[in-house]
């Protein structure tokens, strides 16, 4: 088991920055995700910590141990794949058995490991067969098993799910994450995928455009984005983010609804922005509440039945589209006006010069 | 402006019958989605539409006009494909200019000019008119597919699968911005995709496909909250529903695996072994809830938690509202909400 | 590397996965050399040939031989005329004096020689451009419509036909020319271009279908399948948006029949004789006339390279990608 530092670490091909200077301690036993759109730098830090891509500069330790310039098979890291690698002339069983056979392990313990594995991965009746004939999500499952039986420091995982269907992938997210609660192995999850990336990390690192954005846990990037790059890219949809004009203690909006944000906020805008400004209202879009009295009113663009419950895509005016989550039941009609009011915990605000999150002080 | 109507159609491509008397009918201005995965016949169920196949047996009727034997070119539909559908050779507004150009149609060019520019205005494309069409992002391109299908106003909009080549944040913004345009516009659209939530949040009514066969017909809500099938049940709604075996021992019902109890009125129509169908979000976590179980794995999706509750043998899953902090391992209880429970028989039929 | 050296003392370079990144000016320099000296050994033969077939007679057979001469066109104009030989005594220099010389003409009075008229290698050359040409607009036509209909229609017997038009390759040119010989004698096709450009074009016509194929089946159905829809015929379908996605392969396809056919030596010897006789077989025969006229050949052999590099260097952009994207991948 392992801990993972990352200091200073910098990636450039040629002149561009594919990872800006990056820090970051990866716990031991913790499952941290790296998300971001693609060629954000993601994959290249994992590949960095993997060393099968060297730094520009930095250093990374493992356990302490600086490891920047050991070779891969010298780190003690398992990595998987998104399209599996698996060798298709080898059976499962040799394919699962390859990395032991490679540190010359013998053979009573090879066999009793490869079985081992095999049970924890429910592929027990695979391993006579060739990864060829397999559905993706087994060899996914064959793959996982191959990194699981060196009983590696720690795992990479590059989008190990981004192949498969989303029937699949579900399942796949849950047993992923069911194994990581009961092998505490420090893992480095790499996805473009939000969903995936909240549902399995215990720390996310959102990044874009070879930087970090933010750190933290699943409620942190969630409720406390630090950006308006991170409001907006997590959650489905994204927070809701509204140009609005502030002046003595109220917010008026696009399209004329005037909302008066609590007083914390109220001095922390006049604090950090002054009167008279413009400010980025940033809210959920399970923080709306639709309500009687006009609050904050719209006219409903669009009607999104979401299964459980209900999406409403407002218009405030021509240009300003805010989505609201609401329960079933109620039917609206294209161009009905609704108005609502936000649950005060949930209301965020960004500067939009800087698009930084404001710190309620 | 039109209605389709399939009757019957079938279609076989050597041994495979990739339709198997499939009949539907999208209305007037309808919304019509069809949901099904890979392999499903969707996209042939199009390609026949559009005339690009010929069905073996069936027929397609465009407002009531039966049209088996006309071109392509004849029946004034639109198509867009997942991907390569715009022309590379071409700029963008040539690409929309080129059905407007068709021989059938061949509209002076200051016409031209003037329908493409007030598509273009729609689909906020106007600054791409010039490019070519290499140089658009994914999304870009989509737009002006869509844009191209427009333009000319055809009697059926056709769309196979056109989001899905497109990064999660602009699938959901031009999912909305297309339900929208359908229903300003009022084009009768015929759309395909295996996305669910695509389908729920567009269409106003659903065709379920599986292998070549038409499952189930219904509004979002119909196939929801009243699947035909288990096969339905599955395919529609995210966390998937939770299946699990029943039995009926002296007028209650356990659940096998998960060794819960649990007591039905007006249950007499049931058989004694089925199959219960329960929604996670009608698994609600509550400290006096009657059942007990032990938290798995928890997964916070940000406006809702997925909890994994393992009950003995079984799992169960529970969507609760809001990110929640649980342990993995502890005790919990939980109430499973009667009202809206599916009970599909031993051919998973719903009952 | 801004890292300081002594941050990183135990580096093992062997290990290194990456070396990319190590890519210093040094290697990049010694790459450069490298392709430089690999061309130019590549290169000597061709250079020979160029420098000699802008040498003098003499200088041609001068040994060792000259690298710095005096350039001179006698190859070329010797190529291209008919001669006859001028003594002092049969008034070479009254013929000097004549004012309606051209520059050609004093080069070769320079030698003594005076010209009477073009040589038939003039009408060779000819030959050889409306054969190869036409040959070869034919093949790529043909090839290009082929290659269509197999890709994207069901033709009865599919895979039998490809292997069929591929199997016409598999005979060594030489081992027909005496059937196709008495074949065309008999039709009365022998020494004709006609009949040449018949056979080239049948004969490149296998591998241009099957290039051609490798391209076709590339570009996607969707964009033609779009067309239908929006109201075009297939054929228009066809010449609006398939043609023009073609374009590197028609490319590709066109250089490779165009060198077949212009350098095709075998059929050309056999089946022609005088009128139809194309240049390959008619440069051997400059060898005959009066000693071994080396600047002669070598002026025969670079005005036959030039017409294809000149071609192939038109084509450059589309070729690499053709060859990389079409044929090789099946």
């Amino acid at each position: 088991m392992a801990t993972i530092e990352l200091r200073d670490v910098v990636k450039k091909f040629g002149d561009k920055y594919a990872v800006k200077p990056m820090n970051m301690t990866i716990q031991d036993g913790e499952f941290v995700v790296l998300l971001g759109p693609s060629g954000c730098g993601k994959t290249t830090t994992l590949r960095m910590i993997s060393g099968l891509e060297a730094v520009s500069s930095g250093n990374i330790f493992l356990n302490g141990k600086d490891v920047t310039w050991a070779h891969p098979s010298a780190r003690d890291i398992a990595y998987v794949f998104q399209f599996y690698a698996l060798y298709p002339h080898l059976t499962v069983r040799d394919n699962i058995a390859f990395p032991l056979q490679a540190q010359a392990v013998k053979r009573d313990v090879i066999e009793r490991r490869v079985k081992d594995v095999s049970n924890l991965l429910k592929i027990k009746h695979l391993l006579k067969r060739r990864p060829g004939g397999l559905s993706g999500g087994d060899q996914q499952r064959v793959a996982l098993a191959r990194a699981l039986v060196r009983h590696p420091a720690a795992f990479l995982m590059d989008e190990p799910l981004g192949a498969l269907d989303a029937d699949f992938r579900e399942t796949m997210r849950a047993e992923i994450k069911a194994l990581h609660v009961a092998q505490k192995a420090t893992t480095v999850y790499v996805t473009h995928d939000q969903i995936e990336a909240m549902a399995m990390g215990d720390r996310i690192v959102v990044m874009s455009n070879a930087s970090v954005q933010q750190i933290g846990t699943p409620a942190e990037v969630y409720h406390s984005p630090t950006n308006l790059f991170v409001a907006n890219f997590i959650g489905s949809p994204g927070m809701n983010l509204v140009k609005c004009h502030y002046q003595g203690g109220k917010l008026t909006l696009p399209g004329g609804s005037v909302y008066v944000p609590a007083e914390g906020w109220q001095k922390t805008l006049d604090h950090q922005l002054g009167d008279n400004q413009t400010v980025v209202l940033g809210f959920r879009p399970e923080a709306a509440r639709v309500s009687g009295e006009p609050k904050i009113s719209a006219d409903v663009f669009l009607v999104e039945m979401n299964g459980s419950n209900v999406l409403l895509d407002l218009h405030l005016d021509d240009d300003n589209i805010v989505r609201i989550r609401t329960n079933r039941g109620v039917n609206y009609g294209l161009g009905d006006t609704i108005n609502f009011d936000l649950d005060p915990q949930m209301v965020r605000f960004f500067n939009p010069s800087t698009e930084a999150a404001l710190v309620m002080e | 402006m039109s209605e389709l109507t399939l009757q019957n159609i079938t279609k076989k491509f050597g041994a495979i019958t990739a339709l198997d008397d499939v009949s539907f009918t999208v209305k007037d201005n309808e919304f019509f989605v069809l949901l099904g995965p890979t392999g499903a016949g969707k996209s042939t169920t199009l390609r026949v539409v559009c005339g690009l196949e010929k069905p073996d047996s069936g027929h397609v009727l465009l407002d009531g006009v039966i049209c088996d034997d006309s071109t392509p070119a004849d029946r004034d539909v639109a198509i867009v494909f997942q991907q390569y559908s715009l022309y590379p050779t071409m700029t963008v507004y040539d690409n929309m200019a080129f059905p407007l150009r068709a021989p059938g149609r061949r509209l002076p060019e200051a016409e031209i000019r003037q329908k493409i520019e007030a598509a273009a205005e729609k689909l906020r494309i106007t600054h791409l008119l010039k490019r070519k069409t290499v140089q658009l992002s994914g999304g870009e391109m989509q737009r002006v597919s869509i844009g191209r299908a427009i333009v000319r106003r055809p009697r059926v909009f056709l769309m196979d699968e056109p989001l899905s080549n497109l990064d999660a944040k602009l699938r959901e913004a031009l999912r909305a911005e297309l339900k929208h345009l359908q229903k300003v516009e009022g084009v009768t659209t015929l759309f395909v995709t295996h996305d669910q939530i695509e389908a729920l949040t567009m269409a106003d009514r659903i065709g379920v496909l599986n292998r070549g066969r038409l499952i189930q017909v219904g509004t979002p809500e119909d196939i929801y909250d009243r699947p035909a099938n288990m096969y339905v049940a599955k395919l529609v709604g995210s966390p998937r529903i939770n299946l699990v075996s029943a039995e009926r021992v002296d007028g209650v019902f356990r659940l096998t695996e998960m060794g819960i109890e649990l007591p039905l009125e007006d249950s007499d129509h049931l058989p004694d072994h089925f199959t219960l169908g329960i929604r996670p979000e009608d698994v609600h976590l509550n400290p006096e809830g009657k059942f007990s179980g032990e938290i798995g794995i928890t997964e916070p999706l940000g406006v809702e938690t997925v909890v994994h509750i393992h009950s003995q043998e079984g799992e169960i899953v529970s969507l609760a509202s809001g990110l929640i902090q649980l342990n993995f391992g502890e005790p919990v209880r939980f109430d499973i909400n009667r009202d809206h429970l599916h009970f599909f028989n031993s051919q998973g039929d719903r009952i | 590397m801004n890292t300081p050296k002594s941050k990183r003392p135990e580096v093992n370079y062997a290990t290194r996965v990456d070396k990319v990144t190590f890519k210093s000016k040094l290697t990049r320099n010694l790459k450069a050399i490298l392709t430089v000296i690999i061309a130019f050994i590549v290169l000597i033969p061709v250079f020979w040939m160029a420098a000699t077939s802008l040498k003098s007679r003499a200088d041609a057979v001068a040994a060792p031989p000259k690298v710095i001469f005096e350039p001179s066109m006698e190859g070329f104009i010797g190529l291209l005329t008919q001669r006859r030989q001028v003594t002092a005594a049969q008034g070479l220099e009254e013929i000097k004096q004549d004012p309606n010389l051209k520059w050609y003409d004093r080069v070769m009075l320079n030698r003594g020689q005076q010209i009477v008229g073009k040589s038939e290698y003039v009408g060779y050359l000819k030959n050889s451009a409306i054969t190869a040409g036409i040959s070869t607009i034919l093949s790529v036509l043909f090839g290009l419509f082929s290659a269509y209909a197999f890709s994207r229609f069901k033709v009865a017997g599919k895979g039998d036909l490809l292997f069929f038009i591929l199997s016409t390759r598999m005979l060594p040119p030489i081992v027909v020319t005496i059937p196709i010989f008495l074949l065309y004698r008999q039709l009365g096709l022998y020494d004709t271009t006609f009949g040449l450009i018949i056979l080239y074009t049948v004969f490149n016509l296998s591998f241009s279908v099957w290039l051609m194929q490798g391209f076709i089946d590339e570009i996607p159905r969707e964009y033609e399948e779009a067309a239908l829809v929006d109201g075009y015929s297939r054929l228009q379908a066809f010449f609006k948006i398939v043609l023009p996605q073609t374009i590197t392969g028609l490319a590709a396809t066109t250089v490779f029949c165009l060198i077949f056919a212009w350098n095709e030596y075998a059929f050309a010897v056999m089946l022609t004789a005088q009128k139809a006789r194309t240049a390959p077989p008619s440069i051997p025969s400059v060898l005959g006339t009066g000693g071994i006229e080396w600047a002669q050949i070598a002026a025969g052999a670079m005005g036959f390279l030039i017409p294809v590099a000149i071609v192939t260097f038109a084509l450059r952009n589309y070729l690499l990608r053709g060859v990389t994207f079409g044929a090789v991948r099946r």
